[in-house]
């Protein structure tokens, strides 16, 4: 058992995995190579890491429109993140999430967090994503 | 969540499983945002004609198998591929293939062939206070802020689904109190020299972009009237180093006839000045490449238009490019054909300039290896070629690209931006 916190479901859906986490906004399109699921914007804190099947927490999608089909490809490429964490409702990654479902039967589970307890996420640790929004993280000293 | 009875059938699929999945993605779209109310929109702006991958793919086919058909007046964005020139190049021809496919699945689905990323420049202009669904962010901004009209953020997939219902959520830009400006942003004693200078609108919106993230910025102090092509570069810039939806120049653009209108009578949040100091660090940002070696200069992001042809023909007229620098302008064919017509292309081949339509170095995988460096006038390009295409960039005004191109080697007139 680990720490909880409560968020906002954008869209519902269970999803774990190690958690990738930036204070810093993204744009998919130029920032998210579908065929790896590396983050490719070399302006990006990120840079370089892998998401694809990691939990992934930013605040905001950031740019070009186009980063919900960058988002959907991954989808079908199996390169998506296992759930994303945000601090508000991000309509780019809703939107691909919606359409990951009504294509593929697969939405990618989206919730939103308080600004507080999205400060207090760090890369690497364990976390699972519940439907109801909740997210419970393995700690060090508590696993 | 309150459905018209129209709304409702298309939901149940009364107009077949096109409409049904579109309306069910709009509603859904609807809950995410928190409003209980669909509108109306007469005009679309379809993004989602980039050519991504097989799921864009799928997912135009998808709609266009199953009968799509848009119920407004819509234009397409720019392709993966261009149709006419794309065998002069290391495009490989299966990715040619299913980006012709997804240009078919979007054409055949009643929308206008345009092809472009400027559709704002095109005869499906938009008016002021039109209630509209567009993608592609330059568009957006450019809709949004110089013309008046009023768009969301519309995400590719979703301005498909707006144009198939003609319903979007009654949310965000489209209605007008969320228009108000947020931050102000001073102007502080920037040379008029520079002020008329094309390569400041890029800067300026770089750097807007920059400071104001998703918030409508307000600039105060412009003492000139910008063109058009200005405000489309500015726009794109700060779409693309933010995500600035709408901006406000005040005195220039329609609904900021004076500052207090531009913030709807409201304080703004934040109050910051801009020096010539921001600027300059503003357009270095836009230089990745240290030396003076270039491979290539490209123009044309957003795509080119029948002015800017204009104003680039004299400045090659009677000259030619250095052999080891190649130069491409990216525009539509439309706006390519009116451009041929008026005379302005003969010059551009003679200086041995190559033409790339309806697709962008962005978005079609076109440039050989062999390039490394590129030289743009374009804000856009040169904030997005170092990520996508491993190339390094120099950012310079027209005359610098031309210049450059001529001497083979990178060189920029910084007079205008001297300490």
């Amino acid at each position: 058992m680990g720490r909880i916190i409560r968020g906002t479901v954008i869209v519902a859906g269970e999803g774990q995995g190690q958690l990738l986490v930036s204070a810093e906004p993204l744009s998919f399109w130029g920032g998210y190579d579908y065929h790896t699921g590396e983050i490719i914007d070399r302006r990006h804190p990120l840079s370089g890491q892998i998401a694809a099947g990691r939990v992934l927490a930013i605040p905001f999608t950031r740019g070009s429109s186009t980063t919900t089909a960058v988002l959907l490809e991954a989808v079908r490429a199996g390169t998506a993140p296992a759930a994303i964490l945000t601090t508000g409702p991000d309509h780019f990654f809703a939107l691909a999430s919606i359409v990951a479902d009504e294509m593929y039967g697969q939405p990618i589970p989206l919730v939103a967090l308080s600004e507080v307890d999205f400060a207090t996420l760090r890369t690497e640790q364990p976390v699972e994503v519940k439907t109801d929004g909740t997210i419970v993280i393995a700690e060090g000293d508590q696993i | 969540m309150n459905l018209t009875h129209r709304d409702q059938a298309l939901y149940r699929g009364d107009d077949g499983p096109a409409a049904k999945m579109a309306m069910s993605i709009i509603v859904r779209m609807a809950e995410v945002a928190g409003v209980d109310q669909l509108m109306d929109i007469t005009a679309a702006h379809i993004d989602s004609t980039l050519y991504m991958g097989d799921a864009t793919l799928e997912f135009a086919e998808r709609l266009a198998g199953w009968g799509a058909k848009v119920v407004v007046p819509t234009t397409l964005n720019v392709s993966g591929v261009d149709e006419q020139h794309w065998a002069d190049w290391p495009v490989p021809p299966e990715w040619a293939e299913k980006a012709r496919r997804q240009m078919v699945a979007y054409h055949s689905m009643g929308c206008t062939p345009t092809w472009t990323c400027a559709p704002y420049q095109t005869d499906l202009r938009p008016h002021f206070g039109q209630q509209i669904a567009w993608g592609e962010s330059n568009a957006i901004a450019f809709a949004n802020s110089v013309i008046g009209a009023r768009t969301e953020r519309y995400p590719d997939l979703m301005d498909i689904c707006a144009a198939i219902t003609g319903r979007v959520p009654a949310t965000g830009l489209h209605l007008t109190e969320n228009r108000a400006g947020q931050i102000l942003l001073n102007l502080r004693d920037i040379p008029l020299a520079l002020q008329q200078d094309d390569a400041f609108y890029p800067v300026l919106g770089h750097l807007i972009g920059q400071l104001a993230g998703d918030d409508i910025p307000v600039v105060d102090g412009l003492q000139v009237m910008p063109e058009e092509d200005q405000l489309k570069a500015l726009g794109a810039a700060s779409a693309s180093s933010g995500a600035v939806a709408l901006f406000h120049l005040v005195g220039i653009t329609p609904e900021a006839p004076t500052l207090a209108a531009a913030f709807q009578n409201q304080l703004p949040q934040q109050i910051i000045d801009i020096t010539l100091a921001d600027l300059r660090r503003a357009r270095r940002q836009l230089t990745t490449a240290t030396g003076e070696k270039l491979d290539m200069v490209v123009l044309g992001s957003p795509h080119f238009s029948p002015a800017e042809f204009k104003q680039l023909a004299p400045l090659v007229a009677g000259r030619q490019r250095h052999p080891n620098v190649q130069f491409l302008i990216t525009s539509s064919r439309a706006m390519a054909a009116l451009a041929d017509k008026a005379g302005y292309l003969e010059p551009l081949r003679q200086f041995g300039a190559k033409l790339t339509v309806d697709t962008c170095i962005l978005t079609t995988p076109m440039l050989p290896d062999t390039i490394k460096v590129l030289m743009t006038n374009s804000a856009k390009y040169a904030y997005y070629s170092p990520g996508m295409l491993k190339t390094q960039v120099v950012f310079g005004s027209l005359a610098d690209c031309v210049q450059s191109a001529v001497e083979g080697h990178v060189v920029r007139d910084e007079s205008l931006w001297a300490e």
